[in-house]
């Protein structure tokens, strides 16, 4: 586990403390070359700020949006995205991958 | 997630206690799973732990995602000598949390490593306070018996995942006999690198840290080398 993933756990717990939603975005597995590794974590308060990273940046956008509904709902929900070659080139990536990443509220 | 489970995972990371996060996919429960607490699932816990990597498992529940909390990678380099100024910052940048071990203060100054946490005590009493745990590598390189000898006792001790001991075959040879008299056998000492690094034909310090933090490497990816 690296220092970023502390960070980004303790965010989570201190937007909580400070009376904020909060959902919680891991890669729970991944194929072909994805940019980032399972386990890796986004954090996202409910008016959008968010720290960490499940992808090379393109992917964030939409588990952001997934995640403001899942604040609401409170449901957990389990999102699959496949990066495509073009989304890939603007991150510097060779090639696509696929990843799949569970989103969850903090109750 | 639950806010008391998000506490406790905070706690036991600040403690440096490794933790996995069990997530049914399906249904969004999660529990916590530590070492030996003979949960259901302890076995594949371990092997993520180990593995350093989380994994998914079928369950009759539904699928279980895995999520490895490892306290940091650490490195305790017993000897504040030359090839400790190279391997310390090589290690440091590899993602270790390195510390210099040596009684004798005219080595173990902050001009000769800067950035690198000192502690200027005996080896023995220096490790019974760092606690090495399985996410840390221990390397002796004073060659000094006095000095040496009770590192390697405390680390044979510990559940280091790499203890390595610089020295020539001779010396090394010297050193086994000197633990096997101390009620160490092979079974016990084997865990010992040594001499210490990987056979790359090393000659200069900075060298000679190349092949120690390759063996390290090694040894920690489970991968023989």
């Amino acid at each position: 586990m690296t220092t970023e993933t502390r960070d980004i756990l303790q965010s989570a717990a201190d937007w909580q403390a400070a009376g904020r939603k909060v959902a919680i975005a891991t890669v729970v597995s991944t194929w072909g070359s994805a940019p980032r590794p399972a386990g890796s974590q986004l954090a996202i308060a409910e008016n959008g700020d968010f720290v960490g990273s499940v992808s090379g940046g393109c992917v964030e956008g939409a588990v952001v949006a997934e995640a403001l509904e899942i604040m609401r709902s409170g449901t957990p929900k389990q999102l699959d995205f496949g990066v495509s070659n073009d989304e890939a080139w603007e991150v510097g990536l060779a090639c696509g991958g696929k990843i799949s990443v569970f989103v969850e509220r903090l109750d | 997630m639950k806010t008391d489970l998000l506490k406790q995972l905070l706690a036991d990371r600040a403690a440096q206690r490794t933790v996995v996060v069990a997530t049914n996919l399906a249904t969004g429960a999660q529990r916590l799973i530590h070492p030996g607490d003979g949960d259901p699932l302890a076995d594949e816990a371990m092997l993520a732990i180990r593995s350093d990597k989380p994994r998914t498992v079928e369950t009759s529940g539904g699928d279980v995602f895995l999520n490895v909390f490892n306290p940091p990678l650490r490195m305790i380099i017993v000897g504040a000598v030359h090839i400790a100024q190279a391997l310390a910052p090589m290690a440091a940048m590899t993602g270790y949390d390195v510390t210099i071990v040596d009684p004798r203060q005219a080595w173990a100054t902050p001009e000769r490593f800067p950035d690198i946490r000192i502690l200027d005590a005996w080896p023995d009493e220096a490790l019974a306070e760092l606690k090495p745990d399985h996410r840390t590598a221990i390397v002796t390189l004073t060659h000094d018996p006095k000095l040496d000898d009770p590192a390697l006792q405390a680390a044979l001790s510990s559940d280091a995942f790499y203890i390595g001991s610089l020295g020539s075959r001779g010396t090394h040879a010297k050193r086994i006999q000197r633990l096997e008299s101390a009620g160490f056998d092979a079974s016990r000492h084997g865990r010992i690198n040594g001499p210490v690094g990987l056979n790359i034909g090393a000659k200069s310090p900075a060298e000679i840290a190349v092949s120690i933090m390759a063996q390290v490497t090694a040894a920690l990816r489970g991968v023989a080398a």
